[in-house]
């Protein structure tokens, strides 16, 4: 049957496209609870992968990706270390740049209030705007440029 | 002028981008720097038994390149090493990063070796708390232990002779 046939191959290919998700980077974990899972999990996307820069950790292949995955496990596992306690050990070691929400500082200042900054000035451009037009008002009928264009048009015919 | 403000902002924009080309993104600032060096105490390279440690530098000015044989950048780097060893005392110590050490030792008989000693991190975790994620690193220690520098991707003639030298020299004079 030719409806069969099509809907074995669709079977198929959904498999297929499924199958890539079981090959991620990700190890397979044990937890002793789902808190602790959680925490590991949350950890893996708030830091940031230092050889694939735009990929938290969570989902880069690199290797030290894989070691830095290995490291938060055990920390978290082993040694019983909250979020915080976990961010500062890759805190001290490779600088704010491991989080993807560094905290508000000097040096950070301009990041966290670059888009309220932006905004700011394009309200003011757009308040600016919005005034000049309302200012201008209705054009005023001139009746020398009105009789002008008529001149302009009957030379046209 | 009605364009002026525009203009400005524009320019600025410009300049901004302008600048953001000429960085290097993979350069990122070393938290590591005024700090004491990160301790280990990791197996020497064919050293039978002898360990390589941070501590035992204290009251000299030193160098660790971080390297592996599986590096290509760290090949480039290499003759600029051998050089440095040759043409002044830099102290210079190796840490051999993820890597054999049969293909460590390979690759040092091959083109040289400039290292006083090499310490093997087979597992990189000497790796991690030295903040490495891109070999070729180096690191200047002072007298007193304490990280100086760090240069990230290879040495170049013109960084040792222009950076690396006169920093040292600098160290040197300065005490423990």
């Amino acid at each position: 049957m030719r409806g069969n046939n099509w809907s074995r191959w669709l079977l198929l290919m959904c498999l297929w496209a499924g199958a890539g998700y079981g090959q991620t980077a990700i190890e397979v974990r044990q937890f002793s609870s789902p808190q602790q899972q959680a925490l590991y999990e949350g950890l893996l996307t708030e830091l940031r992968c230092l050889v694939c820069q735009n990929e938290n950790l969570a989902d880069s292949n690199a290797e030290l990706a894989g070691d830095l995955r290995n490291e938060v496990y055990a920390m978290v596992t082993q040694q019983g270390l909250d979020e915080q306690a976990v961010k500062t050990f890759l805190v001290q070691r490779y600088g704010n740049f491991v989080l993807y929400r560094p905290p508000v500082q000097a040096s950070t200042w301009l990041l966290w209030g670059g888009p309220f900054v932006m905004l700011l000035v394009g309200g003011v451009a757009l308040w600016r705007v919005a005034r000049q037009g309302r200012a201008v008002g209705p054009v005023e009928d001139d009746l020398s440029q009105r009789l002008a264009a008529r001149r302009l048009l009957e030379d046209e015919e | 002028m009605r364009y002026a403000v525009p203009l400005g902002i524009f320019v600025l924009l410009l300049g901004l981008l302008w600048a953001g080309l000429g960085m290097n993104p993979r350069e990122i600032p070393s938290p590591l720097l005024g700090r004491p060096a990160p301790a280990f105490r990791l197996p020497a390279l064919a050293g039978q038994g002898a360990q390589v440690a941070p501590a035992d530098m204290l009251g000299k000015v030193w160098v660790l390149n971080v390297w592996a044989s599986w590096c290509s950048a760290c090949r480039s780097e290499h003759q600029v090493l051998v050089d440095l060893a040759k043409r002044s005392q830099v102290l210079l110590l190796g840490l051999n990063y993820k890597d054999q050490p049969a293909d460590a030792g390979e690759w040092l008989a091959q083109f040289g070796n400039p290292y006083a000693a090499v310490a093997l991190d087979a597992d990189g975790r000497a790796g991690i708390d030295w903040g490495v994620y891109g070999v070729p690193e180096s690191f200047v220690v002072d007298q007193r232990g304490v990280v100086r520098r760090k240069f990230t991707g290879p040495l170049t003639a013109e960084t040792v002779s222009g950076e690396l030298l006169p920093l040292l020299e600098k160290l040197r004079a300065e005490g423990g």
